[in-house]
């Protein structure tokens, strides 16, 4: 019997069982009558807990199975996905995906990655770090985080509490071409959300670490802690007057500019014409001097992989060279309608960075600003990656002598990415190592910002 | 037993043998020491999706999803575990999994079994939306869509169509005793639309959908309408001008830019936040909140649409739910819990995006009343300001109460006239403070076309928004043009 209470590692026979699925998936899309299919299989485990006040409030034990495959009649395609890995579902899984292929209509592009380009070297990224926590040890480690909030600053007045989440997977891609390969990886994260401040003034913040291995991860009182510090400097933000500044995207929040520049040198919005980068490879697109690559095999990366989730090789692309945009972000698909080459990016970018220009983090770029906005939180969704117009909702600090004075809030920045990326002067060394897109601070020249 | 309840048991719990003696001794299992309530939430999820592009129906998917959610509360706490296979052993470990936040103890004794008094009111048809048409047929309606689209105006460079439809069948079952089954289907098409002329590119999207079948999108020309409005609202994009920046008055259109309630008010009077004090309007309740124009409802209960339910996640009937009347704030929405615990009713707000998710208080239709005012005279009332009549997405800081929305179809309105389009802008204003600043209310309430979708916490579920024209006398409008 299994220990409900705790996350087992992942079981040794599961890459069998996951290998026989996928086999048994491709087998019968060949037995069906399909040219080529794929298959992606995956399961995966893991716990999450929530203290708030000192007390439990959620335990949440996580498992998930699901198996995804897509069927080729020709160029007609089909695909289909479950959550059940027994035979009859999975034969049936295949059956609906044959189904939907023959009422889709012949498309020449459509098909699998070129053999010659899938993966035949597996690199050890070292993703994997099953931390084998159980929920009694997770909520002592959230409720220490939590108290070490709490007792940091008085001017705390409420929580949401601190929270701890582990999670294993172990998911197999496979192909009719023979391509087989296993992803195996684990992320643990620990955060901490307070609020400063009573009625109107109330202000709300939070810090998390996310990493591969939990001997990785911030201790438990420096997130609590940080968490107390970014809020309590929220209190008493005042409204900015209307008009033309520079701004300092922290790094937190800077990775967003670089999510933005992925959309709009997608393969997927290029052959549509529906992009304001299209057409621009070879030509600047950003300020002299900003560098942007993938680094697919960082160890422990949290967007590390050997291939990508068509099973060809990823690489080490450079994006941007001196300003200069040049690759787009292709899967085999879209690389086929624009006649190139795919860049191994189904399924998305692999680490991609910003590098640094600069020595330092926000505060030592907001010093380079001299006069303008830190801007340390975003919010909606006002980004067109048709025209590159830009508007979004904002909270952040004014700075004037290239020091913080005050808080700000209840503003937009709006500009167009063009112009946006252009105008980077800067870019800080304080590389924010949590997510899949890496970038320090980025200073931009002037932006509109409209508040009273 | 109910027509709902005896298909949902032959799905849900034959396969895997159970029936109502396993299921009243796993949440008897649930129910150790200290656990105040219990519940089992069986789900059974059927999708598909047709997607077209390019003039080729290239794409179609389909899915099935199904496990079983079992949750013990026990004061503010929670224990919760989920499993994709319905059979008892399964059911078991995940029980034994959710109650690791009760003390040890013996069980406190049998759950008794019993379906609500009287009739479940039903505010939508337990179809399966898959079946109800050919898959031609459905390669055909996109098909259309896509010709209508093209062949309007000679600009139109892409056209892409989405046909989508879904049934989830789920059976709750309470510590309570209560078990409860719910046929729930949901379609929806979208059209999105590329237009170009003299180098200039701009676009333009469209949908609607509803908890129906797909028979839905075709009556009444709505989808070959949505292409219609697709193609429009990109042309007008086409001659869109920079948008202002800075405070101005607003008015908002009918229908979808109820969007502003559902972010500046909605998501602060959901009950999880106003118990934990966390909410911009926690402890508000009898105070006024919004000019005495406002009166604002939650109701699941509007036939056919997206965000209705017959009974929420946790068994709880439905209803309609003042929020506030008369620009005074009359109540939360609520789930079982945090009603429990501020010993309030629940208002059949509680809802999960599936078995793998907790339930907690999320919107269903979120809508303002109709005014008296006829909405040309509330534009030709403003000097200068902006009308914004399609939106995007929007976003809500719930303890500052600072939100945002998004709008994709916006004009300037000068000395009383609706002049030139001006380029999206996002919108922002504190939720608090937005409603007491209503200066005129429209007599032409409109729903939203049924394509929304509320993001909380990480879990998605499917919502509806409405309201009449709205005059709104001071809002920073986040264009570039100062």
């Amino acid at each position: 019997m299994s220990r409900p209470e705790s996350v087992d590692s992942l079981d040794g026979s599961l890459h069998s069982r996951l290998q026989d699925a996928a086999a048994l998936a491709l087998d019968h899309a060949g037995r069906m009558g399909a040219c080529m299919s794929e298959v992606s299989v995956s399961q995966g485990q893991g716990l999450s807990v929530n203290v708030r006040n000192g007390e439990v409030e959620t335990i949440e034990h996580h498992r998930d199975k699901s198996m995804d495959i897509t069927v080729y009649f020709g160029h007609r395609s089909g695909n289909s996905s479950s959550s059940d890995l027994s035979e009859n579902a999975i034969r049936e899984s295949v059956r609906s995906a044959a189904n939907i292929a023959r009422h889709t209509e012949e498309d020449e592009f459509n098909g699998l990655a070129d053999p010659g380009l899938l993966a035949t070297d597996f690199p050890d990224l070292d993703l994997y770090h099953p931390w084998g926590i159980s929920a009694a040890s997770a909520i002592d480690i959230a409720a220490g985080c939590e108290a070490a909030a709490l007792a940091h600053d008085a001017r705390i007045t409420n929580t949401e509490g601190a929270g701890l989440t582990t999670y294993e997977g172990l998911s197999l891609y496979a192909n009719s071409h023979g391509f087989r390969g296993f992803v195996q990886g684990s992320r643990h994260s620990s955060s901490c959300v307070v609020i400063a401040g009573t009625g109107a003034e109330m202000q709300r913040d939070y810090w998390y670490d996310s990493r591969r291995s939990a001997d990785d991860l911030m201790s438990p009182e420096s997130i609590g802690r940080q968490a107390v510090d970014r809020t309590v400097r929220r209190i008493g933000a005042r409204t900015v007057a209307t008009g033309e500044y520079p701004v300092v995207y922290e790094s937190t929040v800077a990775s967003s500019l670089l999510s933005h520049l992925v959309a709009a040198i997608s393969g997927s919005g290029l052959y549509r014409n529906a992009s304001f980068l299209g057409g621009c490879l070879g030509r600047q697109v950003f300020a002299r001097g900003i560098d942007i690559f993938e680094s697919p095999h960082l160890a422990r990366g949290i967007g590390s992989a050997g291939f990508d989730a068509e099973g060809v090789a990823t690489r080490s692309n450079r994006i941007v060279s001196d300003g200069i945009l040049d690759s787009y972000v292709l899967d085999s698909y879209t690389a086929r309608k624009l006649g190139l080459q795919t860049t191994a990016n189904a399924g998305g970018v692999h680490n991609l960075t910003l590098a640094g220009t600069a020595e330092g983090g926000a505060d030592q770029i907001a010093g380079l600003m001299g006069r303008g906005i830190l801007v340390t939180e975003l919010i909606g969704f006002g980004v067109n990656t048709v025209t590159g117009d830009y508007s979004r909702g904002a909270f952040g600090y004014w700075v004037e002598g290239g020091q913080v004075q005050y808080p700000v809030q209840q503003f937009t920045v709006a500009g167009n990415l063009k112009e946006m990326f252009m105008g980077i002067q800067a870019v800080g060394s304080d590389i924010d190592p949590r997510g899949n897109i890496r970038t320090g601070s980025v200073l931009i020249e002037n932006v509109t910002i409209a508040g009273d | 037993m109910s027509e709902h309840l005896q298909s949902a048991s032959a799905l849900l719990l034959d396969p895997g043998g159970l029936g109502q003696q396993e299921i009243s001794a796993t949440l008897a299992s649930l129910m150790a020491r200290g656990v105040d309530y219990a519940d089992l939430y069986f789900q059974y999820s059927r999708q598909e999706a047709w997607s077209m592009d390019e003039g080729v129906v290239k794409s179609g998917s389909f899915s099935i999803d199904q496990g079983v959610g079992a949750r013990a509360v026990s004061g503010e706490k929670t224990g919760f575990a989920y499993s994709d296979e319905i059979v008892l052993p399964a059911l078991e470990q995940a029980a034994r999994a959710a109650r690791t936040i009760a003390r040890s103890g013996p069980d406190t004794g049998a759950v008794r079994i019993r379906q609500p008094q009287g009739e479940t009111v039903r505010h939508y048809p337990p179809v399966d939306p898959s079946g109800s048409m050919q898959d031609d047929d459905k390669v055909a309606l996109l098909k259309e869509v896509e010709r209508v689209a093209r062949k309007l105006d000679s600009r139109v460079r892409q056209v892409s169509v989405t046909l989508a439809g879904r049934q989830d069948v789920v059976l709750v079952a309470r510590s309570d005793g209560l078990m409860v089954a719910d046929v729930r289907p949901l379609v929806r098409i979208n059209v999105g639309v590329i237009v170009e002329h003299n180098g200039r590119t701009e676009q333009g999207g469209a949908g609607g959908g509803a908890r129906s079948d797909y028979r839905y999108l075709v009556e009444e020309g709505r989808a070959t309408g949505y292409a219609e409005e697709a193609v429009r609202h990109a042309l007008v994009n086409l001659e869109s001008r920079a948008a202002p920046a800075g405070e101005m008055t607003v008015v908002l259109g009918p229908g979808w830019p109820g969007i502003l309630l559902h972010e500046a008010i909605g998501h602060g009077l959901e009950g999880d936040f106003n118990r934990k004090g966390t909410s911009a309007f926690s402890g508000r309740i009898g105070e006024r909140v919004a000019s005495d124009l406002c009166t604002v409802v939650d109701d699941g209960t509007l036939a056919g649409r997206r965000g209705s339910l017959s009974v929420d996640d946790e068994g709880t009937p439905s209803q309609n739910t003042v929020l506030i009347e008369k620009g005074v704030l009359k109540g939360y929405m609520q789930d079982q819990m945090n009603a429990r615990l501020m010993g309030m009713q629940p208002t059949g707000n509680g809802r999960r995006e599936s078995y793998a998710h907790l339930p907690m208080p999320r919107m269903t239709n979120t809508c303002m009343y109709a005014g008296e005012q006829d909405p040309q005279e509330i534009i030709a009332s403003v000097d200068r300001g902006l009308y914004a009549v399609n939106f995007g997405g929007g976003q809500v800081d719930i303890t500052s109460g600072k939100f945002v929305f998004s709008a994709s179809e916006a004009y300037l309105i000068e000395k009383g006239r609706v002049s030139f389009p001006v380029k999206g802008a996002t919108l922002i204003g504190n939720g608090p403070e937005v409603l007491g600043r209503v200066s005129a209310v429209g007599n032409d309430m409109a729903l939203d076309s049924g394509v929304g979708v509320c993001g909380k916490e990480g879990q998605s579920v499917p919502v509806g928004v409405g309201q009449p024209t709205m005059r709104i006398d001071g809002l920073t409008v986040g264009g570039v043009s100062v």
